[in-house]
């Protein structure tokens, strides 16, 4: 079956059968491989990609289900060479240490400051609930969203 | 993992859904969020020869009053319900359990309706649309029909749906009373499914308790409605001693078993608390205590 998808911004028409999962799609067919499968069993969030802006498990549903709708992976954030302050963020508070977690905790971010710019520690840890990681402890994890919070706010007040 | 072969059609009305799903016979199924469903088919638990996919149907996302009840369309996901004003004011037990229905991720696909269609005994939603005693709403090209929760659930992932039949709403009776209700869930770590949950609702009538509703989540082989709980409260006097008799009653009515999550013994003193305590709280909410 023919999928349209955006992803990253980027139309793509991609045929594909209907038992092919979302992340399969992305890794093996857009080469996008920012998108980690972790346990490929629903339960660790490693796969998390944003379908229209909405976090979801992208090991969890179908490539079929994306057509006409717009995809963002970890390779969306930057922009022209730019890192996200997300990303700037989880570098400078080591919010990451194998990694393997990362991809898929900053697009929960991501959504999270999309509808809540100044979250406080409980509504972080609530948004990234989804994500396991096996690595950090979380705490720096947490401090690099209050920190990407604070970068975003800040540019959009010198922006307006 | 990739699931077995099958096909897939996403059709853009309930009336193309009604009849692909008959023209799939009964290997057919509807795909909703998915949340279920697709971990079952990777794992080949399931191996349906079609998918119905009802996610580009419009008209069913909508949570909206009508006639003395709440209608919940197929497509509301369990966060569309943590997010409602109309739910947060009038049903707490709803509000109280859909922020622990599994992680942030799976809320934002999984539905109320697929919730009781997978007929899981560890879901939350069966045990909190017995409380309220609601009915859901099956069409199948034969016509449409409501079915109460009670009827539904049958068995563990058994319900009484022929394979033909789409559910299009779940109706929750709204209360007419003064009324409170909670839910309250044991999991080991966020995003598990219940070691226990019970879920109450309670409607005063003059001083007196009126109607009241108690089901518990994964204890038994489907959620489990406390009967004889539910006897004695109602026309009795709310209060400490008539919320541990039902506590104690719902104990009994429990059937849990020993597993990674906790033994049986273990599992039905959660119950007895929880009950007790819920129901101090739904009456609580219901302004009783004042
Ligand atoms: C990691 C994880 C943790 C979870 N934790 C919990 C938890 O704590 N508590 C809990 O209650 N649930 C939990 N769930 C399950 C989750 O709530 C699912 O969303 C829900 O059980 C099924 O809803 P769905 O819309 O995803 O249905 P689907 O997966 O799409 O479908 C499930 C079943 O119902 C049928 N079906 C769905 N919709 C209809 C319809 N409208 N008409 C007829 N048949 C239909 C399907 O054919 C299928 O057989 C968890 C899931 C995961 C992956
Ligand atoms: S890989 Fe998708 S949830 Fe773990
Ligand atoms: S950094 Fe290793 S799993 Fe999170």
């Amino acid at each position: 079956m023919e999928v349209n998808v955006t992803v990253n911004g980027a139309q793509h028409r991609v045929d594909v059968e209907p038992r092919m999962l979302l992340v399969h799609m992305l890794r093996d067919r857009l080469r996008l491989t920012g998108t980690h499968v972790g346990c490929d069993t629903s339960g660790c969030g490693a796969c998390t990609v944003l379908l229209d802006g909405t976090p979801v498990k992208s090991c969890t549903m179908l490539a079929v289900q994306a057509d006409g709708r717009s995809v963002t992976t970890v390779e969306g954030l930057a922009r022209d060479g730019q890192l996200h302050p997300i990303q700037e963020a989880f570098k400078e508070e080591h919010g990451l240490q194998c990694g393997f977690c990362t991809p898929g905790m900053m697009l929960a971010a991501a959504a999270l400051l999309e509808s809540n710019p100044d979250p406080g520690d409980e509504d972080i840890r609530w948004a990234l609930s989804g994500n396991i990681c096996r690595c950090t402890g979380y705490v720096n994890i947490v401090k690099a969203v209050r920190r990407a919070a604070g970068a975003m706010r800040q540019t959009a007040t010198q922006a307006g | 993992m990739y699931p077995a072969r099958f096909d897939y059609v996403a059709p853009r009305s309930l009336e193309d859904a009604v009849e692909a799903l008959a023209g799939g016979g009964d290997d057919a199924k509807v795909l909703a969020g998915g949340q279920s469903l697709i971990p079952l088919m990777k794992l080949r638990f399931a191996e349906p020869s079609l998918l119905v996919d009802i996610n580009r149907i419009p008209g069913l996302d909508g949570i909206a009053e009508d006639g003395g009840r709440l209608r919940i369309g197929a497509l509301v996901r369990h966060n569309d319900v943590v997010g409602s004003r109309l739910v947060a004011d009038r049903l707490p037990v709803m509000a109280a359990a859909a922020p622990l229905i599994s992680d942030p991720l799976v809320r934002n696909l999984g539905t109320v309706c697929g919730s009781l269609c997978h007929a899981d005994p560890a879901g939350d939603w069966g045990s909190v649309m017995l409380a309220l005693g609601a009915e859901v709403v099956a069409r199948s090209p034969s016509g449409e029909r409501t079915i109460p929760v009670s009827e539904l659930l049958v068995d563990t992932f058994t319900t009484s749906l022929a394979p033909d039949e789409i559910v299009t709403e779940v109706r929750v009776p709204l209360p007419q009373r003064r009324s409170g209700g909670h839910y309250l869930k044991l999991e080991r770590k966020v995003g598990d499914f219940a070691t226990v949950g019970v879920a109450v609702q309670l409607e005063l009538d003059d001083g007196r308790i009126g109607r009241a509703g108690i089901a518990l989540t994964a204890v038994g082989p489907r959620n489990v409605t406390a009967t004889e709980a539910e006897r004695v409260l109602a026309g009795a006097e709310p209060g400490p001693d008539a919320f541990a008799e039902a506590g104690r009653l719902a104990a009994d009515a429990a059937e849990p078993v020993d597993d990674v999550r906790g033994s049986a013994r273990y599992k039905r003193a959660v119950v007895q608390t929880f009950v007790e305590r819920a129901l101090t709280r739904a009456h609580e909410i219901a302004g009783g205590s004042r």
